[in-house]
């Protein structure tokens, strides 16, 4: 039983588990303001594959970091805009286009890949973001390791979860996004476009989920290789129902998955001669199913989620 | 009608307004105009174009012929750009659409700044905006906590808070779409006392409305409008209800009179039936219903009279207490049950529980029927003989569609009404529930629903007529009961009522305190 006290109390722990909530953070928040704003986007593993190729190939290619950064926000906004054009003005099925925009995604970015480099039997390299070394901050004892000696990307993601809660909460934009989402006839009753608002949204929304996908090929590890998104963007779609829509929330929500994972790793050192690996890897998706059955009982959709709308139908 | 009101300078002018959808003209060369601190009133039936007009005026749609031009405030007018609702709003119109149009998740607050402000200011300026606000409910009188959810107001709230959008934006014409449609008798005598405030301090208003009385009531001026066109545009004074039933219908309307009718023996009992929680419950309802009588319940509406309809067809099975019809037991009956031993059910929300909409109209007529012989045969459906009945009842109850193969969403209220009356009455039921039969419903349609009822009365049947519109109650029933928070008062004969007597009793005084 200390054991895992001393798991929990150490500072490497939380680390790490800041680390691995990192993408999903991007993912949540991205997820979260395409809902608010009536639209599901299950695009979101595919946008999250493209943004992992995309911002790593930029950086292959000689761009800077940042520079990778953007290419990879710009890929998400691409593919997020094919699916706000399907479901917006057109609005065809959420669940078709966005299962369709994360195959679509998937593959194009595969294809590239491959076509890009025919080749190669082990994925090259590129110099990737390192952890952050902010001389007083990062040696503070405990904080200092948790928040401090991560790489500039965990940091955005964390400012990202602020500016979100503020745009959303206290500016007249974020008031037309929270509104649209719940009932369109209001935001155009009040002179103001509503496709404008849910496309925007979208494609705001899918750039910063494609920042989830950077975050894993330039941060956590330094290579692009197939299937390495492996359902993080499911997680988020979850996520986004457990933290009801809130990006306070989300943020919770994400470091508690991350906490299990990372939880799991160090147990599995601690006892794991003898209950098998796998049992470990499926707790953190056992817990988040067990969380969201919790929590989403009581979910407070946005009213307008899913549903299209036309101009002067009622 | 003050008498100054030709003189004030003209606020919109609607010339020439045109608009087709496909073959069907919703409006014909419509010209309209108001003045400043008017009221008009525009009536018309369902589907006479009404709403098509003002949704032209508000931007939703463009019409295919004619202008909108608004007062610029200093005497002359301006063209207003056509399928703008923006250009609208800045033209400072504001419209209070029928279904309203508010966020629910949303505070009041938030839905009347929403899109006030330029969208991408670093924040809400909410201080300023609050003291605006408070200064504009306490001169209108229209007071709503503002920090609530929209979901958590009443509909009487929620309309003021729709008004309060058009004030908060300067508007100088408001537009109201059936307003009354969803209040409450008291609650429109409130929101009418607020619009002759409002338009006594120079807002000019046109409120849409099939409803004579308010009308007569309520306006300056009324236009009406039959099938697009504009018939008739009068000063209120001089006109009566008759002569604008008649603009209205095109024809002349017979009012439907209850004949003297000698009640038969009880027929269908509840005693001291329980069910439901919270605001909408019922506590101990009895209630006797004889054969060939009609028994009218008056109340406010959410005072139990949904849990008790829900109750009567099954849908909600009660805690405590029976229901027998005859000697049958029915207390824990469901709602085929309830459909199998007679008791018919025209519900409230026509819409939402009388039809299923994307089903055809001839799916929908036979939808309480389908286990009966003469629609199924060894478990497969009779297609050719349940369309032969539909046929047989479009003709009957003058349903108005293109064929039977038509999905019934794409009908009017007040022929979805009369699926659902065919369907209910066609086999001739002991007791016929009618929940609000007429809410919504034109003249003519409410005339219809009015003679099926009496004629289910004529026959012997039992009819539990739920309403809030005391007129309707007072002219069908043969006696009424009064339902206030969940208690249903003894049912006194009508000869023996008045209605302010039954006013009282719906605001909860009881018969004793009004005597």
């Amino acid at each position: 039983m200390s054991d895992i006290l001393d798991i929990l109390l150490a500072a490497n722990f939380w680390a790490a588990a800041l680390r691995i909530a990192t993408p999903l953070i991007f993912g949540v928040i991205g997820a979260l303001i395409c809902e608010r704003a009536g639209v599901l986007n299950l695009g979101i593993e595919g946008i999250f594959t493209a943004g992992a190729m995309a911002g790593w190939m930029a950086v292959w290619l000689g761009a800077g970091l940042w520079g990778g950064v953007m290419v990879a926000a710009l890929a998400g906004a691409f593919f997020g805009l094919i699916h706000a054009i399907l479901t917006v003005p057109l609005g065809l099925s959420q669940h078709v286009s966005g299962v369709g925009v994360t195959l679509f995604a998937t593959s194009l970015s595969y294809f590239i890949y491959r076509t890009a480099l025919p080749e190669v039997s082990s994925p090259p390299r590129i110099e990737a973001f390192q952890p952050l070394n902010i001389p007083g901050l990062s040696d503070l004892p405990f904080i200092g390791t948790v928040l401090f000696q991560q790489t500039a990307l965990t940091i955005l993601a964390l400012l990202l979860v602020g500016v979100t809660g503020y745009v959303l909460y206290r500016t007249p934009l974020g008031l037309a996004i929270r509104a649209v989402g719940d009932n369109p006839s209001a935001v155009e009753s009040q002179g103001l476009s509503v496709y404008g608002l849910r496309i925007g949204a979208v494609v705001v929304g899918s750039a910063i989920m494609a920042l989830g996908g950077a975050f894993l090929t330039m941060s956590a590890f330094d290579a692009f290789f197939f299937g390495m998104v492996n359902g993080r963007g499911w997680i988020c779609i979850a996520l986004t129902v457990f933290a009801s829509w809130r990006p306070g929330k989300a943020l919770i929500g994400a470091l508690l998955f991350g906490a299990f994972d990372a939880f799991q790793v160090r147990l599995q050192t601690e006892v794991g001669s003898f209950i098998p690996g796998q049992v470990f890897l499926m707790m953190p998706y056992i817990l988040s199913i067990l969380a969201l059955i919790i929590v989403a009982r009581k979910a407070d959709y946005p009213r307008a989620m899913l549903v299209p709308y036309f101009r002067g139908q009622r | 009608m003050a008498s100054d009101a030709s003189t004030r300078p003209v606020v919109l002018q609607l010339t020439g307004i045109t608009k087709r959808f496909g073959s069907l003209t919703a409006n014909e060369d419509v010209c309209l105009d108001l003045r400043q601190g008017e009221i008009l009133a525009l009536l018309g039936e369902n589907g006479a174009g009404k709403t098509t007009l003002m949704n032209i005026l508000f931007g939703h749609y463009v019409a295919d012929e004619g202008t909108v031009q608004v007062g610029d405030g200093n005497g002359g007018l301006v063209a207003l750009e056509p399928g703008s609702p923006h250009a609208a709003l800045e033209a400072g119109i504001g419209m209070v659409h029928q279904h309203f149009t508010l966020a629910e998740n949303l505070s009041a607050f938030d839905n009347i700044i929403l899109g006030t402000e330029p969208l991408f200011a670093a924040r809400v300026s909410r201080r300023q905006a609050r003291s605006k606000l408070e200064s504009l409910m306490e001169r209108s009188g229209l007071t709503v906590n503002l920090d609530i959810r929209i979901s958590s107001l009443s509909v009487g709230e929620k309309q003021r808070v729709e008004i309060l959008k058009a004030l908060y934006r300067d508007a100088r014409v408001l537009v109201l779409d059936e307003p009354t449609a969803v209040l409450t008798p008291q609650e429109s005598d409130t929101l009418f006392q607020t619009l002759k405030k409002l338009s006594d301090s120079g807002l000019g208003i046109i409120f849409i409305s099939h409803k004579l009385a308010e009308v007569l009531a309520s306006s300056h001026r009324i236009a009406v409008l039959r099938l697009g066109k504009k018939v008739a545009d009068l000063p209120t004074g001089g006109c009566d209800q008759r002569q604008l039933a008649e603009l209205m219908v095109g024809a002349k309307v017979s009012e439907t009179i209850r004949p003297p009718q000698e009640p038969g023996a009880p027929l269908f009992v509840l005693n001291g039936i329980w069910a439901g929680q919270g605001r909408n419950a019922i506590e101990g309802v009895s209630l006797t219903l004889k054969s060939g009588e009609i028994l009218g319940i008056a109340g406010v509406s959410g005072n139990g009279q949904t849990m008790l309809a829900k109750v009567i067809s099954g849908v909600e099975r009660p805690e405590r207490g029976t229901i027998k019809l005859g000697s049958v037991d029915l207390s824990h009956a469901n709602a085929r049950v309830m459909i199998d031993n007679g008791i018919a059910r025209i519900p409230e929300d026509r819409h939402h529980d009388g039809i299923v909409g994307t089903m055809t109209v001839w799916e929908n007529l036979a939808s309480e029927s389908v286990r009966k012989p003469e629609n199924q045969r060894f478990g497969l459906l009779r297609f050719a003989a349940m369309k032969e009945r539909a046929r047989a009842a479009i003709k009957a109850y003058d349903i108005r569609c293109q064929s039977e193969e038509s999905p019934a969403r794409l009908l009017s209220g007040g022929n979805i009404q009369k699926i659902v009356l065919a369907r209910t009455l066609d086999g001739a039921p002991q007791v016929v529930l009618a929940a609000q039969p007429s809410r919504g419903l034109d003249v003519g349609a409410t005339a219809d629903v009015h003679r099926r009822l009496l004629e289910a009365r004529a026959r012997g049947a039992g009819v539990i007529l739920i309403s809030e519109d005391l007129d309707e109650l007072m002219r069908l029933s043969d006696r009424i009961a009064v339902i206030h928070r969940g208690h249903l008062s003894e049912a006194d004969p009508t000869e023996t009522l008045d209605r302010s007597t039954l006013g009282l009793r719906m605001a909860g005084h009881s018969g004793a305190d009004a005597a």
